[in-house]
């Protein structure tokens, strides 16, 4: 009886703790969300003035925050391409080969994964006007390009840890060559590790703040974009577009980690 | 004979192993390497009157660095980042515990419902805590409302504030892989414990803790330094009182334009993750574990 009573005792506990973690987690954003309905238009636009669906309206006029939201679309599916490719192509690379400097490119691997960011993106920033690359649009991607490799290949790597070399070799016995042999039977292997490292890489990509902040020149991404409106109180509509935002990105979410990804993902 | 079999042996082997590590060795080595052997070189160069580097060698710089008040917000920041790292763990130990504990169904949207908040924007969710917290925000109006206060309570500002920020951005890189290790855990080992007489404690901190060590400490890596580095949340809630070394690096590039003192500084925070991710190995830390 006594010991029953102290399992209830110890179930509603554990409840009430996870019910408060979510609460944190989630509780900025339901502030940004119910922000987005506000009918106020006094700054700072926090105090309640009754529910409009105005601010979604108003978005669509706000042509140099959708701007920026485009800009933050484009290097995100840019970078997350390039780096999915390079990525690939390396973790197979150095699963297959054994080359001369194999250990020192892997321990090159971790460098933008340990060291923080504000670091990659000032050594970034040096670099990129030392040798006069303006900055902006490409320079944007070729940093989001270097953060993200490294997560496409452990993604990768992970898949590879139990792969079996010989469905290769069974594919070139039959008469396929390398490339066929690559693209009909390595590929699809290796697909749920891939699309799970192209999924981070593009999340990576479209959250990053901090580097970004120093390679961007004039080009703002929507995070940027917010980060320059936030010391004067950001406007409603922000808050719409970053609800829309979160819409999209509970979609994916539910989409990725109820299919697909679900095999190649180690539960990551 | 023989020449033509390793020509074949190259043309098999090379080729191949290039055209797959040469893109991944080229992008390392021009937007990681060679840019942070060009900053370790700046934090030697001089600044001529228009704030444009020199490149003249001294080590000024480092002198610079050890000012006291400079001194004083490495000390702030290795604090504010050591409690972040404790908050998380004891926030996100039991959390973790708890969802990868939990039965099959339910458990997938516990998970998901960890990640979203993950995936939306650290910038935007830093936002929402200043518009909770502010001094017309949400948390005083409400108590305000109640007539629990009077006045409005000065919430932002403050080491709490930027604590509480950087506990909110970095707690998912504690859950991940606390999750990953405890959902390994064999549920045996945890019933021989308690079948063997041990004490639910005995079992937490002699069993279960030693076995997901990994989690905690992999996790712990992955908040403390970037904790150091996440310069926009205690800018945005710490409001200037409570600046940590990335505030320093980030000023010198984007307003003080000192950029060889800011490589010096960004240098310490080079040499603190290397110790640190050598204490990790040490102590038996996998680095494939530090990825997300």
């Amino acid at each position: 009886m006594k010991r029953k009573r102290k399992a209830k005792v110890k179930k509603f506990v554990s409840i009430l703790f996870c019910v408060l973690m979510y609460l944190f987690l989630f509780l900025p954003i339901m502030v940004i969300v119910s922000g987005s309905f506000n009918a106020t238009h006094t700054k700072p636009y926090l105090s309640w003035k009754g529910f409009t669906f105005d601010w979604y309206i108003k978005l669509w006029d706000n042509t140099s925050l959708l701007a920026s939201f485009g800009n933050t679309m484009i290097i995100a599916v840019v970078s997350t391409i390039v780096a999915t490719i390079i990525g690939t192509l390396a973790a197979i690379g150095m699963y297959r080969y054994r080359f001369k400097g194999k250990g020192i490119l892997n321990g090159l691997l971790y460098i933008p994964v340990v060291i923080p960011e504000i670091v990659i993106g000032i050594a970034l920033l040096t670099i990129f006007s030392r040798v006069n690359i303006p900055r902006g649009m490409l320079t944007l991607i070729l940093a989001h390009v270097s953060f993200c490799v490294p997560f496409v290949i452990f993604n990768v790597r992970a898949r590879l840890s139990g792969y079996d070399k010989s469905i290769e070799e069974a594919s070139m016995d039959l008469g396929a060559n390398r490339v066929v042999t690559f693209f009909e039977v390595t590929l699809p292997v290796l697909m749920p590790g891939i699309g799970g490292g192209a999924l981070l890489a593009f999340t990576l990509s479209i959250d990053d703040v901090i580097i970004s902040y120093f390679v961007n020149g004039q080009t703002k991404t929507y995070p940027l974009k917010v980060m320059e409106s936030i010391k004067s109180g950001v406007a409603p509509d922000v808050n719409a577009l970053s609800t829309l935002i979160l819409i999209g990105t509970i979609l994916l979410v539910v989409f990725t980690q109820s299919g697909i990804f679900k095999k190649g993902k180690k539960e990551d | 004979m023989r020449k033509k079999h390793s020509r074949h042996e190259w043309r098999s082997n090379t080729l191949p192993a290039l055209v797959m590590v040469g893109p991944v060795t080229f992008i390392l080595a021009f937007l990681v390497v060679v840019p942070l052997i060009f900053v370790a070189v700046m934090s030697f160069c001089q600044t001529d009157e228009y704030y444009n580097v020199v490149f003249k060698f001294t080590t000024e710089n480092y002198a610079k660095l050890i000012s006291p008040d400079y001194l004083k917000i490495y000390a702030q920041s290795l604090v504010i980042a050591l409690i972040t790292t404790i908050l998380c763990i004891l926030l996100g130990y039991p959390f973790s515990y708890i969802i990868a504990r939990t039965k099959s169904k339910k458990k997938r949207i516990l998970y998901m419902l960890v990640i979203i908040p993950f995936w939306t924007n650290s910038l935007i969710r830093i936002y929402g805590w200043r518009s909770f917290l502010g001094s017309s925000g949400w948390l005083n109006s409400i108590l305000m409302k109640l007539n629990i206060i009077s006045e409005p309570l000065e919430l932002l500002y403050k080491t709490g504030s930027t604590v509480l920020g950087m506990v909110y951005c970095l707690i998912p890189f504690m859950i991940l892989p606390l999750y990953t290790a405890i959902e390994k855990l064999d549920t045996s080992l945890l019933e021989a414990s308690s079948d063997l007489g041990a004490k639910p404690y005995k079992t937490f901190f002699e069993v279960i803790i030693p076995l997901t060590s990994g989690g905690i400490f992999s996790g712990s890596i992955m908040v403390f330094i970037p904790c150091l580095g996440y310069f926009f949340v205690s800018n945005i809630l710490g409001g200037g009182n409570t600046d940590m070394i990335g505030n320093l690096i980030e000023r010198q590039f984007k307003s003080a334009n000192n950029w060889p003192l800011g490589a010096a500084l960004s240098i310490i925070l080079i040499v603190v993750t290397l110790l640190l991710v050598k204490g990790y190995q040490k102590l038996g830390g996998d680095m494939e574990d530090l990825g997300v």
